[in-house]
């Protein structure tokens, strides 16, 4: 059983709240006290239970008309643990996406089949393509309102095959459903007989995710250095961090980097016991032949694998997630991962509309919600990888350094 | 990650531990909440994954109600003996006598809201910086919306509209003076995951998880042990029944369930075939209001 993570994306409207609950109510992921409570607020005449309440927030929320960024949702089946990244639409839309979408492998984009491809589809899909999404799928819900009309389907599915194309979304599916009564979602809809594809569960359980971290990237960013204070461990040095690519084995030659140091790995231990290799996603902790100087945030790359990029010059796209806007020449940190290092945004290329991908050059700032291209320069030179390369190797962060705030979302070129 | 390799509890426990080693690598003064209860105990196990051969970055910090299971006690020192680890103990007696507080009163009279003063007179005692924890975002719908690093004012207030995006894996723990962080590693975990990997590491519990014959009384549909801290009414008919807890917190407010659960084997299976959430059944304190937890979060509780 492995784990997918994945993020639904539609307005209030096109019912993503109630597919979210369907899918945690047909997996038996709703207990009897949590469904007590929304009976009593659906408070419908026929009986039938509000699934949207599920989804429903704080009394914060509630009392304010505000919706918090990303809530997490959990259900199983026997064949995949999920990972339900729920982003609330509204205002904060582009930088809830975002932060829901950078550790999602996968996106739900619901269509209201009344409605067909709109212009929030068409945000939603390049957000999806900014941040790389592995896999699109096309949900187009409501097909109940239009009579489960194949050629209504037919018509969407045309209509976002131009958008996929337009901006490169290759791994696109498409499953025609009915959240409200439930079709297609765990079992094939007799009304839908036409479709010859999966429910929409089904889907979920079996799609194999390709992710660009699992060859020869290995990198492993220092976090720690485990140095015990006991007898018999005088000479001991584990440089503690999880693997962000490829696969590392005792014995392998490496590059400590920025400084570009060459050793070997001399062993390697995954909670306390000794293995010969470790993949991508594992934490581990390492020790190697030569005892050189690393601290936390020093990066130790396998030799024969594809080598991150050291500099101090860096291209990024920022989400801006600030509500006070980003200035040509403000001082910021840049984390990525275990990596922090002062950072001057020296210049903004250009801003994307995320409406329709167009550019607009050389704007003076970049207010909240805002993607712009932005020039970095770092105090020290940075290990990374382009993000399209390596997710974790080119996702970071930049901190505002008098308020210590997360303001942007930095997606590494 | 879908590494054939690597599978979901694998996949939790590589998170949780790197987020340890975040803590330990970005905080000054930090330390592991424990309660006793098996979400703590699961952290400990993973604290030793993190740091060992080294010593653990933190000590263990016990905010002890006085209305604790003494299986959880005996527990709790077996284990800060075995590991080897510091434990630091706080009082909630000794701050209610400090402070003048008010006990508060009633049939089961709980001194969960006044943990809250014992815990952040603690952190202030120590200068903590983080304070990791081992809430779960299933557990709760409040809980479902904070982050895994939940930044604190000086009144250690939780502001649900104050929150940094966590983006990929970075995870930001630049504070104010004053300010702390509570850091929740096993965020993503679920209650079957738990115990999936209680059963998998083989992890010792104390033994109240598991079915035991004791003295409790029927409150409102819950099973509540006969203990000094709860007043006995009229009314109350007290009978021996086979019981287990499903989550362990103080004698007052958690409730138990009737269970033949010996193994934990068993209890999986029995949490697979329950259609109760792990709150709903045994906690008497979520209770009082439908925002419950999202009020004692705001004011500082864990």
């Amino acid at each position: 059983m492995d784990i997918l993570r994945f993020i639904t994306a539609g307005s209030v409207d096109d019912g993503k709240s109630t597919l979210i609950g369907r899918l945690l109510y047909d997996s038996k992921s709703i207990l009897i006290d949590q469904l007590r409570s929304i009976e009593k607020a659906s408070n419908k005449a026929n009986g039938e239970i509000d699934l949207a309440l599920l989804t429903d927030g704080l009394r914060a929320e509630r009392e304010q008309g505000i919706t918090i960024d990303v809530a997490y949702k959990y259900f199983s089946t026997p064949r995949r643990k999920f990972i339900i990244a729920d982003a609330p639409g509204h205002i904060q839309y582009t930088r809830n996406m975002v932060t829901g979408a950078s550790n999602s492998d996968l996106i739900i984009i619901l269509i209201d089949a009344r409605h067909g491809v709109v212009e929030q589809t068409r945000r939603h899909s390049i957000i999806a393509s900014l941040l790389d999404v592995a896999h699109v799928v096309v949900a187009v819900n409501k097909m109940d309102l239009v009579s489960y009309d194949e050629t209504v389907f037919n018509t969407i599915v045309n209509d976002y095959k131009e958008v996929a194309a337009s901006l490169g979304l290759n791994e696109v599916t498409y499953i025609p459903i009915a959240a409200i009564t439930g079709d297609n979602i765990t079992e094939h809809s007799t009304k839908l007989d036409w479709y010859n594809g999966e429910p929409l569960l089904a889907f979920l359980e079996q799609v194999n995710i390709k992710r660009s971290a699992e060859n020869n990237k290995a990198r492993l960013y220092v976090q720690y250095v485990i140095r015990p204070q006991a007898p018999g461990y005088h000479d001991y040095r584990g440089y503690a961090g999880r693997i962000t690519g490829g696969s590392l084995h005792v014995g392998d030659h490496v590059i400590s980097l920025p400084s570009g140091i060459s050793t070997t790995i001399s062993a390697i231990e995954s909670g306390g016991n000794a293995i010969d290799e470790a993949y991508a996603g594992q934490s581990i902790t390492i020790q190697l032949a030569d005892d050189i100087d690393i601290s936390r945030g020093d990066v130790i790359v396998k030799k024969s694998d594809l080598q991150p990029i050291v500099s101090q010059d860096l291209e990024a796209l920022l989400c801006w997630m600030d509500t006070r806007p980003l200035l040509p020449g403000n001082r910021y940190l840049l984390q990525l991962n275990s990596l922090t290092v002062p950072a001057i945004v020296k210049h903004i290329g250009y801003k994307v509309d995320v409406n329709t991908i167009d550019k607009t050059h050389n704007p003076a700032t970049a207010e909240l919600n805002d993607i712009v291209s932005v020039t970095l320069k770092t105090a020290s030179p940075v290990p990374y990888d382009k993000y399209t390369v390596l997710h974790t190797g080119g996702g970071a962060i930049l901190i505002d350094e008098t308020s210590y705030a997360t303001v942007a979302a930095a997606i590494l070129q | 990650m879908s590494n054939k390799r690597i599978d979901h509890l694998d996949l939790l426990e590589s998170e949780a531990i790197y987020i340890l080693r975040e803590v330990a690598g970005q905080f000054e003064k930090q330390a592991l909440l424990f309660s006793g209860g098996k979400d703590s105990i699961v952290l400990v196990h993973l604290a030793l994954k993190a740091f060992r051969p080294g010593k653990f970055p933190f000590p263990l910090v016990h905010i002890d109600t006085g209305h604790n299971f003494q299986e959880a006690l005996d527990y709790r020192d077996e284990l800060v003996a075995a590991i080897g680890e510091k434990l630091i103990v706080r009082k909630v007696e000794d701050t209610i006598v400090a402070k003048n507080l008010t006990e508060p009163r009633g049939k089961f009279a709980s001194r969960n809201a006044l943990q809250t003063y014992t815990l952040l007179d603690t952190i202030n005692e120590f200068g903590f910086d983080a304070c990791i924890g081992g809430a779960r975002r299933d557990e709760e719908k409040a809980r479902a919306k904070e982050r895994v690093f939940s930044i604190r004012d000086e009144f250690g207030q939780w502001n649900p509209k104050l929150q940094r995006p966590e983006l990929w894996n970075n995870y930001n723990g630049k504070i104010h003076k004053g300010e702390n962080v509570r850091v929740f590693p096993i965020s993503n975990w679920t209650e079957l995951d738990v115990w999936n990997y209680i059963k998998r590491e083989g992890i010792k519990l104390p033994s109240i998880y598991f079915s035991h014959e004791r003295d409790v009384i029927e409150y409102d549909q819950q099973l509540v042990a006969l203990s000094p801290f709860i007043r006995l009414d009229k009314e109350d008919v007290v009978f021996k029944c086979k019981v287990r807890y499903r989550t362990v917190g103080d004698m007052t407010c958690t409730a138990a369930i009737a269970s033949e659960a010996f193994s934990i084997d068993d209890i999986i299976e029995e949490i697979i075939s329950s259609n109760t959430s792990e709150r709903g059944e045994t906690r008497i304190d979520d209770k009082v209001s439908e925002a419950a937890m999202e009020d004692r979060k705001k004011n500082g509780y864990f």
